[in-house]
């Protein structure tokens, strides 16, 4: 169940941790913006503590289908034109592979 | 020339020679061109594709071949679904000059079905929005009322469609985007059943809810593109064979949920769907109240699952592997850092919606509120899937108003939340996977109307036939 003093409020220091999660960097007048726009969405979702679960198992998903296997076959997807068509618009790339700024001293 | 009204005098024209496969299609393109600079529902023209595809057509017919239905046919598509050669960007910043690199499967197949691909349509970034004003590449505008909004995140489909930039267009539905601007627009928009469309190269928003569909000015139009779009694909791995059920339409009960009539709700709207659904009972059909008790809580656990998909699906936009890269990224000369190169990529190349439910996603997965918020929507969504497995025991189809109210003003919802009221009434059939259409139904103030058909999962034949029923008495 939700409880209240638990998510009611989202200060600014959790939607700085989430942003640094999330890979997106904010500046302070954004930050203190998405706080409020996400606490009263948060409050929103309180709404849901109303409803009785405990007996509930949750879905994922609404086909039921599972374990869904096909041969593996790279001719399918011709391979070489659509990757070709793929590493050419790489921002950075040397020979075929993505480039990435150095990770490591 | 006079531009055809439908798929089907089109389709005659070109056999009678009334006019030819390209002069059709120049006479699209030319309209588009002069009206899309108030309108913007076109982000790019197709126009070499769509020429090399009418001469094909024109050859056919000079050839004195019969052409299919949809051979010669101007279809727009929806910019997050990927044409071969052509730039998708989703209505992105951050996939600005992308350039897809193959057909999306529903691309694929309404070309083998000779249909004209003109051109791709404006949309919310991402597909994430109710009125497409969220695009990185400016609001589309409503043809009813140029100052009001198209609905979204399909509004440039939609608008394409009403203003006849198009005979009929392909849009994604992830929470009522096909149906909320054809409603908006007063065309016809239908959502299949999950997993009967391929998503193969539809930009990703949130995986078990988006469906790709058609959206056309009349219901014979509206499946004669779905029966082209439709089936299984080895592509994607959610998809199944739509089975063939043999409908009856005689004596069917219709459901009416009396959730979908309450607070909320415009009254002007109300008392038209009710007049409407009235016509239902004129002609046969048993119109029975039922109850969906846990629709209440489907907008908080749409909310909840939608972003959550979102954020992973979004992850993949990182400045490395393709689209906008932020310079701090401009290795190797400078000595910026990989963590900066995503943060700066990020935060620059998405807009404000798409940043707020990517953190509203991460938030509602993280450590210690996966359980509040994550797990609990997926099990009121279980909840709200067996309401509609309940209440199709007992009647064969529901009725709802495809939106609370009609087209708002652009720029009149500016707090998120009540813009994410607005698909209030259509969120529920994505959770539940069903298959559900709006059709035009009169208007409330001067604007358009949708009416909601909701069916049974996998009987979307069933939905098409009623809507057509319907579109039959509302002449």
């Amino acid at each position: 169940m939700i409880s209240k003093e638990q998510v009611s409020r989202i200060n600014s220091e959790q939607v700085e941790h989430i942003a640094r999660l999330a890979r997106i960097e904010l500046t302070e007048e954004e930050r203190e913006k998405f706080t409020k726009e996400l606490s009263s969405i948060l409050d929103y979702f309180e709404k849901l503590s109303k409803v009785d679960t405990s007996k509930i198992e949750g879905i994922s998903q609404v086909t039921g289908l599972e374990d869904v296997m096909r041969e593996d076959d790279a001719q399918k997807i011709k391979g070489s034109e659509t990757r070709n068509k793929i590493l050419e618009q790489a921002p950075q790339k040397k020979g075929d592979y993505f480039q990435v700024p150095k990770i490591l001293e | 020339m006079n531009l055809p009204e439908t798929i089907e005098q089109a389709h005659e024209g070109l056999m009678k020679k009334e006019f030819s496969c390209i002069e059709l299609i120049r006479a699209y393109l030319d309209k588009i061109k002069k009206e899309n600079k108030e309108l913007n529902d076109f982000l790019g023209l197709t126009e070499d594709l769509a020429e090399k595809q009418a001469k094909k057509v024109d050859d056919k017919i000079s050839r004195r071949e019969k052409i299919g239905p949809l051979e010669g046919i101007p279809i727009a598509v929806k910019d997050n679904i990927l044409v071969k050669d052509y730039e998708v960007t989703a209505g992105s910043k951050i996939l600005k000059n992308y350039i897809a690199p193959y057909d999306a499967t529903v691309v694929r197949k309404l070309k083998e079905a000779g249909a004209i691909i003109i051109g791709k349509t404006n949309l919310d970034e991402f597909a994430m929005g109710s009125s497409t004003e969220n695009s990185a590449f400016g609001v589309v505008r409503n043809p009813v009322d140029t100052t009001r909004v198209p609905g979204g995140s399909s509004g440039g489909s939609a608008v394409a469609v009403a203003a006849n930039h198009c005979l009929g267009a392909l849009g994604s539905d992830t929470g009522g985007s096909i149906r909320q601007p054809a409603a908006f627009c007063g065309i016809i928009g239908f959502k299949p059943s999950y997993g009967v469309v391929s998503r193969y190269g539809l930009i990703a928003m949130a995986s078990s809810l988006d469906q790709i569909g058609p959206l056309a000015r009349n219901v014979e139009d509206t499946r004669l593109i779905f029966d082209a779009i439709k089936g299984k694909d080895s592509f994607d791995s959610t998809t199944i064979e739509a089975k063939d059920f043999k409908n009856s339409t005689h004596h069917l009960r219709v459901g009416i949920p009396k959730e979908f009539f309450s607070e909320g709700i415009d009254r002007e709207l109300r008392e038209k769907v009710e007049k409407e659904i009235n016509k239902f009972s004129e002609v046969g059909f048993e119109i029975k109240e039922i109850s969906l008790p846990y629709s209440e809580y489907a907008l908080a656990a749409y909310y909840i699952v939608m972003p959550a998909e979102v954020s992973a699906n979004l992850a993949r936009y990182d400045g490395v592997k393709y689209g906008f890269s932020h310079p701090a990224g401009d290795h190797p000369k400078g000595g910026a850092s990989l963590l900066d190169l995503y943060l700066k990529t990020r935060a620059e190349g998405f807009g404000n919606e798409t940043r707020r439910r990517i953190m509203l996603g991460t938030y509602v997965l993280s450590a210690g509120y996966r359980d509040a918020y994550y797990h609990k929507a997926q099990k009121v969504r279980a909840l709200i899937k067996q309401d509609f497995e309940r209440v199709f025991k007992e009647i064969d189809f529901i009725l709802t108003p495809t939106t609370p109210t009609p087209a708002f003003k652009i720029g009149e919802k500016t707090d998120p939340l009540s813009m994410y009221l607005s698909d209030i009434y259509t969120v529920p059939v994505n959770l539940a996977g069903l298959p559900a259409i709006s059709v035009p139904c009169g208007k409330a103030d001067r604007l358009p109307v949708g009416l909601q058909i909701i069916g049974p999962q996998f009987k979307d034949d069933l939905v098409l036939e009623i809507a057509q029923i319907y579109e039959q008495l509302h002449q």
